[in-house]
């Protein structure tokens, strides 16, 4: 197939960045989409060219590095996958893409589609955690934990933390990300006695890293390669209150 | 230690269920107030890494933690699907840690070492209490308690598993961790940043030459100890299961360096991958092993129904029961689909061979549900398999519940990598070798769910304990970067980036690269011969020269440049493709995920005669090759040189493996 790509592209974080135009041609129907700009890549090279960056790893939908918008959608407008899962047979024959990074003011761009997500780190850091030491945990089975509870915060650990979320919000806001995170965490018994200081902990950072505010608008959860509800939002939402109380009144 | 040539493995004495607990008691110790003294760099970020740097760093060493991803969770660990091996019996099923230490040897086709495999039995249960308190969502049945699957070369059911994603939650699990300790100031993290070389200072490991890869800044850093936990190599085939980014560079760093590469002929090549469909294919899929317990393998039994399905014309519910080949069914009735990883790609590639293969390529096989659908119920088949499923049809474009998937075997994990003694200490004093980079546990085939129990085992049970060994010897803080050494290397490597820049050539890294991995896949992948490793090693040099002279790499090295990463890694790959076709051909039997034709089981055979094993199956030969091979390198071109480490096989019989 023969396709038009309109793609963001930027030297390095202070070049001020534009939409060039490339054509792919010859373009096999079964190759992904990242294979499609592999193939886009190795012509411009050969052609004396500077190839289009794009950060991708696994190629199979679990690793989160991997982070364009196509056509004004993180991952795509298929629901449910990464980028890499894209493939090419979901576009028709003359079809032209838009491919731009994952937008947002606490991803600064590196190069081209490349962002830096690291604030996501720092708000892992801040709490993201079960202050356990290696060596210290008693036996698996002495802590049993309800099938419904377990595969609640099953469901919340399915974040890849690819930052998706964030680019499909207006406010650039990480309540996705940070709210599944908590849900994981605080939903099971070996979480709860760190839940107040975790969500206080993320929220602020999260905060801090310059991510806006949830104004329940749900792309985020329309968006999410692993359909993570945004119900886990509301939640985070309840547990932090609480934890503000009990800060205040302590 | 190695001295002369000679390799001392540093196995302690005493009987096998004792060696680690006597090893515990009589292993160094660093005061609490001293330990912070110490330095330690890790590179690589994934299970045996991330848990080694959160581990040392909660024990009070300074530690710095490297990986060339955005983000320590991105190691290529998260991409483990099926499960991780515990001898917890659970299930009351007969397991011990006799039977995971007896399985994985034998499954090892008795090519790795016993204390080192006892050692990772013991403490695979403490892998999963410490998962479990981290918050890692295993399984679990109605009643609060963890659940199992089994999982191929076992009959017991050992496999703890989350969802279809068990590497990814152990791995946030242990980043977590790792962040935990970032936040506390003990770990210093140093994402998109590679590791270009190694620093030998008089003889000892102590520091390491890294790239930023978004500015392009070279700097050093020294510590006391260096442990590599940079995964494996099996990039060099271009196409496998592997993130795209895995490479051997670190590893062959060191390897250059000085330290020896255990074993690099074996590879293990995963039986359930999605086919090959083009040659602007990138990497293949792996579906997970799992799918074994209730998938049924098969091709027609006839060359012909085989040839109408590759045509289109007829489909997998045309070819009536009677005129199927569940082939692992009937050659290995005991363990059927669940025959261990080697032979069912074996058996794969025989069947394609014999032109039963069913995918338009030829090259495929059917793993067919129908049967465990209407046993158990779709829903109950969804549950268990959901995500694979719906992975397999988004990339195949055909729906797993309605026709059987097809897969066909692909490059996947690799056993061989540094060699290491007992304290996981390469023969270079102060390198540290943890996880698949390591040549320790696996032998000769690594069975399904032993990936990840290793690499957490090695990180956060077995290198707390033995790293002492080594640091309690060292004064802490004598190396600088101010060594010359470092001057030494540093340069090497600004000389190797510009030359990489200047070539300025007509071909794509990507092109030799593919060209490397046709090749070695060709000669030295599922079946290899004296005649195919001779003339790879014959064309290899050929294609490196060529890479140094024509290989094209945009751009400058004061960027984030993707060319410039690629090239270096792969210009490692042109030469470690040439050391493990030298071990292949070095190695004249058979062994586990090495399979030399020449030597296989024939209807001559006792062992074929008695029905024991069938014609077909790998041959060794343990008279002459119950050993380690461990290379030392002599320079880019040269023939490596072969140390031994003689196997030991002190409690159990060596025997002809036989699944049947």
């Amino acid at each position: 197939m023969n396709l038009t790509l309109k793609v963001w592209r930027q030297k390095n974080p202070t070049d001020h960045g534009r939409i060039e135009t490339y054509e792919a041609r010859d373009i096999p129907s079964e190759a992904s989409f990242l294979e499609m700009l592999d193939i886009v890549n190795e012509r411009i090279i050969e052609t004396g060219g500077e190839p289009i960056h794009f950060d991708h790893d696994c190629r199979e939908g679990i690793c989160g590095t991997c982070s364009l918008t196509i056509n004004g959608v993180p991952h795509s407008k298929e629901r449910g996958i990464t980028t890499c899962q894209v493939h090419m047979r979901k576009f028709r024959d003359g079809d032209t893409i838009w491919i731009e990074p994952f937008r947002a003011k606490a991803f600064p761009i590196v190069r081209d589609l490349v962002v830096d997500r690291s604030s996501f780190d720092r708000i892992i850091a801040a709490g993201g955690y079960i202050s356990v030491r290696t060596g210290s945990a008693q036996d698996a089975n002495s802590l049993p934990v309800g099938k419904v509870e377990a595969d609640e915060a099953f469901d919340a650990a399915a974040c890849i933390g690819c930052g998706a979320c964030v680019a499909s919000c207006k406010n650039a806001s990480a309540m996705l990300f940070v709210g599944a995170k908590a849900a994981h965490l605080n939903l099971l018994p070996q979480g709860k006695p760190e839940k107040d200081r975790r969500v206080l902990a993320m929220v602020r950072q999260m905060d801090a890293e310059g991510f806006g505010n949830c104004t329940n608008q749900y792309e985020c959860e329309a968006v999410c390669p692993k359909s993570i509800s945004a119900d886990v939002i509301g939640k985070l939402n309840r547990d932090f209150a609480q934890a503000a109380v009990k800060e205040a009144v302590s | 230690m190695a001295s002369n040539g000679t390799l001392n493995s540093a196995i302690p004495s005493g009987p096998l269920a004792d060696k680690w607990t006597k090893h515990k008691n009589e292993s160094k110790l660093i005061n609490p107030a001293n330990k912070r003294k110490y330095s330690v760099i890790v590179v690589g970020s994934g299970l045996a890494g991330g848990a080694a740097a959160a581990t040392l760093s909660e024990l009070g060493y300074q530690v710095k933690c490297f990986c060339y991803q955005d983000s320590p969770r991105r190691a290529h660990s998260i991409a483990a699907q099926g499960g991780i091996n515990a001898s917890k019996n659970y299930q009351n099923d007969g397991d011990s840690v006799w039977r995971l230490f007896y399985d994985t040897i034998k499954g090892g086709d008795f090519r790795s070492r016993e204390a080192n495999v006892h050692r990772l039995a013991e403490v695979s249960g403490n892998i999963i209490d410490q998962c479990v308190a981290q918050g890692v969502p295993f399984a679990r049945e109605y009643g609060g308690l963890l659940d199992n699957r089994s999982f191929g070369g076992a009959q017991v059911s050992r496999t703890f598993y989350a969802r279809g994603q068990t590497g990814q939650q152990l791995l946030i699990g242990c980043y977590q961790a790792l962040e935990k300790e970032i936040s506390r100031g003990g770990v210093q993290m140093f994402p998109r940043t590679e590791m270009l070389d190694l620093v030998v200072v008089n003889g000892h490991a102590k520091g390491i030459i890294v790239r930023d890869l978004v500015t392009g800044e070279i700097s050093r850093h020294a510590a006391d100890t260096v442990i590599l936990a940079t995964g494996g190599y099996g990039n060099v085939f271009y196409l496998s299961t592997n993130a795209m980014g895995c490479n051997v560079m670190a590893a062959f760093r060191a390897h250059k360096r000085g330290a020896y590469f255990a074993n690099p002929c074996y590879t293990q090549i995963h039986p359930t991958c999605i086919p090959v469909s083009g040659d602007y294919q990138s990497k293949l899929t792996l579906m997970s092993e799992s799918l074994r317990n209730d998938g049924r393998i098969w091709v027609p039994k006839s060359k012909e129904d085989a040839a109408v399905i590759r045509a289109g014309q007829k489909t997998a519910a045309d070819i009536p029961e009677d005129a199927r080949d569940y082939y692992l069914e009937r050659k290995y009735p005991s363990f059927g689909n669940l025959a261990p990883r080697d032979i069912s790609s074996r058996s794969a590639k025989e069947a394609c061979d014999e032109g039963r293969g069913v995918a338009s390529t030829g090259l495929g096989v059917f793993l067919d549900f129908r049967d465990a659908i209407a046993r158990l119920g779709k829903d109950t088949i969804e549950a268990r398999y959901g995500n694979l499923f719906e992975m397999y049809a988004k990339i195949a474009g055909a729906d797993p519940y309605t026709s059987p998937m097809m897969i066909y075997p692909a490059v996947h994990y690799t056993m061989g990598g540094l060699w290491v003694d007992y304290n996981l200490m390469s023969n270079l004093p102060g390198l540290h070798v943890l996880g698949e980079a390591n040549f320790s546990d696996h032998g000769a085939n690594r069975l399904g769910a032993s990936a990840l129990m290793q690499g957490l085992a090695d990180g956060y049970f077995v290198i707390p304990t033995t790293l002492p060994n080594y640091l309690a010897g060292e004064t802490p803080g004598s190396v600088t970067t101010a060594d010359p050494a470092f001057d030494e290397a540093e340069t090497a490597v600004r000389e190797r980036t510009s030359k990489l820049l200047s070539i300025q050539g007509k071909r794509t890294v990507d092109s030799f690269h593919r060209e490397l991995g046709l090749l070695v896949w060709d000669k030295c992948g599922m079946a290899r011969t004296k005649e195919g490793l001779e003339e790879a090693i014959a064309k290899i040099p050929a294609i490196r020269e060529e890479f140094w002279q024509n290989v094209r790499v945009p751009g400058d090295g004061d960027n984030l440049n993707a060319e410039l990463e690629k090239a270096g890694r792969v210009a490692d790959f042109l030469e470690f493709g040439e050391l493990m076709c030298y071990d292949a051909l070095d190695r004249e039997e058979s062994c586990g995920g090495h399979f030399r034709e020449e030597y296989q089981f024939t209807e001559d055979d006792e062992a074929v005669k008695s029905g024991y094993t069938n014609p077909g199956e790998a041959m060794r030969r343990d008279d002459e090759f119950c050993h380690v091979s461990a290379w030392e390198s002599t320079g880019v071109g040269n023939k490596p040189k072969l140390h031994k480490e003689k196997l030991e096989f002190e409690s159990v019989k060596l025997s002809v493996r036989s699944y049947k």
